[in-house]
């Protein structure tokens, strides 16, 4: 499957969609759409993985970064929409208890937005 | 998967494999064991495309690797990893610039980025906290572990071990052969290991491929291996210097050589 990713800012809320195979040489660019949201302050980030179809140590690496900045910033960064595999890269690098894990994107939204 | 089709190796009329035919699959530890000199290494170089069969075909995910250009077997190899005999540690190098190095040699991924997949790796063989120091500084258990924390930084779906054990105390030949069999079952990948260690291999292994003299003499399960009636492979289990396998592999008469050469 191809790689897609796309982000937005609503309600000073960043979004990114990814799809496809998160990897060594995809995650730089998970990564490219991430920095600029902690740099402008959002009050949160959500990333919706629905299209993930695999993600490597690279991936949750570049994830583990968005936690990073949340603690760092007491700002909120939400996982959506992970299939098994994603949970099992997150089992198998014993973080999946520590990320803010929610099952779809709009709820989250919602609730990040009446905050 | 990995499937070996009639591969034959020679060097100077020497065959150093002699048609073989096997597979290594997903999710199990293969063994190839064999003593001194039967194939191993030359088995072990053809599998990971360092050199060209003379005959036969390696099949890794239905491409046959004999065919591949040097680029296309780059690009594969970037899904291998390998943990050599002596650890290969670069000795002036941190352990963590040692595990980070694939990734600043094939990737594009920030020093922030590699920071995290190196603790991560290290926490999988038991090593944070050793970062700064250097491989001189480790016991040869450890150096192992590093080698290992390396081997998989660039998340391969192969894994190919070269003696894993050799030279290392009992504990830490245990410590090395769970570490093997745990990440081979947490990643589910195909684990292939060179050893003439019996003992751990009988551990470790789902399947134990025998070779002597560039043969396969026996492939299964270690229950089949364990109970195999062929005496040669019942001489390699037990270490016993007297039997099918000689001493010598010298041709030549001794008396002939020393008196008329």
């Amino acid at each position: 499957m191809t790689f897609k990713i796309k982000s937005r800012i609503n309600d000073n809320i960043g979004m990114v969609m990814v799809e496809g195979e998160v990897d060594m040489f995809t995650s730089p660019d998970l990564r490219d759409k991430l920095l600029p949201f902690f740099k402008k302050k959002v009050k949160g980030i959500i990333v919706d993985l629905t299209g993930v179809s695999f993600m490597d140590s690279s991936g949750i690496a570049t994830l583990v970064e968005g936690l990073q900045w949340s603690k760092k910033e007491k700002r909120e960064f939400i996982l959506t929409g992970l299939g098994a595999n994603v949970l099992n890269a997150l089992t198998l690098t014993k973080l999946n208890t520590v990320f803010s894990i929610k099952a779809d994107t709009a709820g989250a939204y919602q609730e990040l937005r009446g905050n | 998967m990995i499937r070996v089709e009639n591969l034959v190796k020679r060097y100077d009329g020497i065959t150093a494999s002699n048609h073989l035919n096997c597979r290594f699959e997903r999710g199990k530890v293969t063994v190839i064991l064999g003593g001194s000199g039967s194939g191993k290494s030359t088995l072990l170089r053809q599998l990971t495309g360092l050199e060209k069969p003379d005959e036969g075909a390696v099949y890794i995910d239905g491409k046959d690797l004999t065919t591949l250009s040097r680029k296309e077997l780059f690009e594969i190899r970037k899904k291998m990893g390998m943990l050599f005999q002596g650890s290969a540690l670069f000795n002036y190098m941190t352990i963590f610039e040692n595990i980070a190095f694939p990734l600043r040699e094939h990737t594009k991924i920030a020093d922030n980025i590699i920071k995290t997949i190196v603790t991560m790796k290290l926490e999988m063989v038991g090593l944070r906290g050793t970062e700064h120091l250097m491989p001189s500084q480790l016991s040869g258990g450890m150096m192992k572990r590093v080698g290992l924390a390396r081997a998989v930084v660039m998340d391969p779906t192969v894994i190919f071990y070269d003696e894993p054990t050799s030279g290392l105390d009992p504990i830490s030949t245990g410590v090395i052969g769970k570490l093997i069999q745990d990440l081979n079952k947490a990643l589910n990948i195909t684990s292939i290991v060179v050893s003439h260690d019996i003992d751990s291999c009988f551990k470790i292994a789902d399947n134990i491929i025998l070779l002597y003299y560039g043969e396969i003499i026996a492939n299964g399960t270690v229950d089949e291996i364990r109970n195999s009636t062929d005496e040669r492979v019942k001489q390699f289990i037990q270490g016993a210097p007297e039997g099918p396998i000689p001493f010598a592999r010298t041709a030549k008469n001794y008396l002939d050589e020393i008196l008329y050469d």
